[in-house]
């Protein structure tokens, strides 16, 4: 697959603040990209770039191998669906799907069908003479998408698309979206700050903050073999512990040594542990050399949300076995199932449960406030 | 049923705007009804009417909507580059500009009518000065041209402020999307920019047309006595020919065209918002 959009070294900042810092991004041809990270880490300048609606203050953008910089956004073979779409309120569902047809000049014929197709393709169709703005969030969403596909872009980049909508919409959308790209064969650039959304829809997520690229790789690697404390904490739930590199395969943290199965570190480096919730199994005490005290118990459905408290760091553990609040058990880890990363300037940042509060956890992570941790 | 409490309450809220409307707004239009259609004696007529047919007064109807439409011409498409300037610039040059652009309305109308005379007199300031650089006077007072203006002048920042208001609301995002779909800056504007500010355009018409097809003022003082619009009529019958009856009857006539052209122009507009006097 080719290298279809390349950002090279590019930099931004707005009045004095750097909101892009050398980023260095390839998107492949079909490829379903998204740029993940917090509010503020730069993806929706990144896509704005893209779009043409910003031009980088440094570096180069290239679209098929050549440099696009200064070209203004009608003049890209790419099209955007907005953060609350930004549908135009004077025409009704058909005159918005084909504004871009009638600027092309295309005989009537040829652009009711092409409509008619694109509102097909969305679920929309008989909506044509609605007026846009009656219509509910789920169907705006849809005519802004059809809007945006009916030119045959080769590029589609949708800012926050489902942001505005209720959880079942958006997750019966996903869906539709990762459809639709499979079906017309186009690439994807998809900005969002849910992780929720980024694992399932992507071929590949970029995990942004501050401006900076965290990690570029499938939603497997980016879940299993995160780059450092900010991405573990950012998909998904984490235990993120400090931990001693003794040497290859070996390696100490909460007052124990184990066996991992990572390597290439230096003697005794200094690393953080990462361990997922569901990959700590709940034992009898005394059977593993890891214990603690059952701090709280909560009933997801799927499993039960343990927090243990284990010298003082609360540990998240995902479990279909239940144990009562104040029992003492052992913590089993399979080497395999620790993570060994390079500290980072993330590092004791994240990864200790011990404000865990579950009413704050929607799904996003955004609301989440760092600074208690 | 809604509670009737709330409704009691609201009824007694409107008491003092119902009241300002009897007195002030359906108290003398039943007047002007009443001499529209009475003789001097009080007796039912259709002459005050029909005595508006003839070719001196039609002229003269004529002649103010011409006036006005060509005033309110002139007004758009000075006021809509204004509008559309101020709109773009920053927060704080918007407040300054459209400050400048009220300041005029904070002088009385009639001062700035005189203002106006005092300038383009045939020795007013403008003459003294070029004849003071050894040119020729032009003669401008007393001219189509110079009532043209003074309507121009002194309305023009009815027409900038709801265009301005208008173009101030206008999703940018909006101009993003229309570029993103192939639009250059031109077409953007053509095609969304125009039509989203088509309320603001026909209020703005709107505010312009009805005190300019209406105005007495500004054509005495800059018209001089070679030509009466409907205003100056009016006016006579009431203050010179106390023919209130006449008087009354060209009003009604004039506040008819007006409904007329009003509803017209709201059929031009959106429909959500209705063009408000």
């Amino acid at each position: 697959m080719s290298r279809l959009i390349e950002l090279k070294n590019v930099s931004k900042s707005f009045d004095d603040a750097a909101v892009l810092r050398h980023i260095d991004l390839y998107i492949r041809d079909k490829e379903f990209v998204t740029l993940l990270g917090p509010s503020g880490c730069g993806k929706t300048t990144t896509l704005r770039i893209i779009g043409g609606f910003e031009t980088p203050d440094e570096g180069d953008v290239f679209f098929d191998g050549k440099k696009i910089n200064d070209l203004p956004p009608y003049k890209r073979p790419v099209n955007t669906v907005f953060q609350k779409y930004a549908l135009f309120p004077h025409l009704n569902v058909y005159e918005n799907v084909a504004f871009s047809l009638r600027l092309a000049k295309l005989p009537e014929i040829e652009i009711s069908k092409k409509v008619k197709e694109m509102l097909k393709i969305v679920n929309l169709e008989g909506f044509e003479k609605r007026d846009v703005e009656r219509l509910s969030g789920g169907q705006q969403q849809r005519v802004a998408i059809a809007r945006a596909l009916v030119g045959n872009p080769k590029v589609l980049l949708l800012d926050e698309p489902l942001g505005a909508l209720d959880l079942k919409l958006r997750k019966d959308m996903q869906v539709e979206l990762k459809k639709i790209q499979q079906r017309l064969g186009i690439t994807f650039v998809y900005v969002t700050h849910d992780q929720e959304e980024a694992l399932p829809m992507s071929d590949t997520v970029v995990v942004m903050d501050n401006g900076v690229i965290q990690q570029i790789g499938t939603p497997e690697d980016i879940y299993n073999e995160p780059a450092n404390a900010f991405v573990a904490d950012f998909i998904g739930e984490s235990n993120i512990l400090d931990g001693i590199m003794h040497e290859d395969e070996l390696v100490e943290f909460a007052g124990h040594t184990l066996h991992c199965v990572d390597s290439g570190f230096s003697k005794d480096e200094p690393v953080d542990v990462v361990i997922r919730p569901e990959d700590v199994d709940i034992v009898p005490a005394g059977t593993v050399p890891l214990s603690g005290t059952v701090d709280t118990v909560t009933f997801k459905g799927v499993h039960y949300e343990i927090i243990v408290d284990v010298d003082g760091f609360k540990w998240m553990i995902q479990t279909t076995d239940y144990a009562a609040p104040g029992t003492v058990v052992g913590l089993r880890i399979m080497p395999e199932e620790i993570h060994v990363m390079k500290k980072s300037k993330y590092s004791d940042l994240y990864g200790d449960y011990s404000t865990y509060f579950d009413g704050l956890d929607d799904g996003s992570k955004e609301e989440k406030t760092k600074d208690e941790k | 049923m809604k509670n009737k409490g709330a409704s009691l309450t609201a009824r007694l809220a409107a008491a003092p705007h119902i009241v300002w409307s009897v007195l002030f707004i359906a108290a003398p239009m039943l007047f002007v009804l009443y001499y529209a259609f009475t003789d001097k004696e009080g007796g039912f007529t259709l002459d005050n009417i029909s005595q508006l047919g003839n070719a001196s007064y039609l002229t003269i109807f004529m002649r103010s909507a011409a006036f006005a439409i060509v005033a309110t011409a002139i007004c758009l498409i000075v006021a809509y580059p204004l509008a559309y300037a101020i709109s773009r610039a920053t927060p704080k040059k918007q407040k300054i500009y459209l400050m400048l652009t009220m300041l005029p309305m904070w002088m009385n109308f009639l001062i700035r009518t005189y203002s106006i005379m005092a300038i383009i007199e045939d020795t007013g300031f403008i003459n003294t000065l070029l004849t003071s650089m050894g040119l020729d006077p032009i003669h401008m007072i007393n001219t189509d041209g110079s009532v043209i203006f003074g309507m121009v002048y002194n309305y023009l920042p009815y027409m900038v402020i709801p265009i301005y208001t208008v173009l101030s609301k206008l999703d940018t995002r909006l101009l993003e999307a229309s570029q993103d779909l192939g639009c250059t800056p031109f077409w953007t504007f053509v095609r969304v920019v125009l039509p989203l500010s088509r309320s603001g355009v026909v209020s703005g018409i709107t505010m312009v047309f009805v005190p300019s097809v209406s105005t007495f003022y500004i054509s005495q003082k800059l018209g001089g006595s070679n030509f009466d619009l409907i205003g100056d009529t009016i006016e006579r019958q009431f203050q010179t020919a106390y023919n209130y009856n006449l008087g009354a009857a060209m009003s009604l006539v004039l506040m008819v065209l007006i409904l007329i052209s009003m509803a017209v122009m709201n059929r031009y507009s959106d429909g959500e918002e209705s063009v408000v006097v």
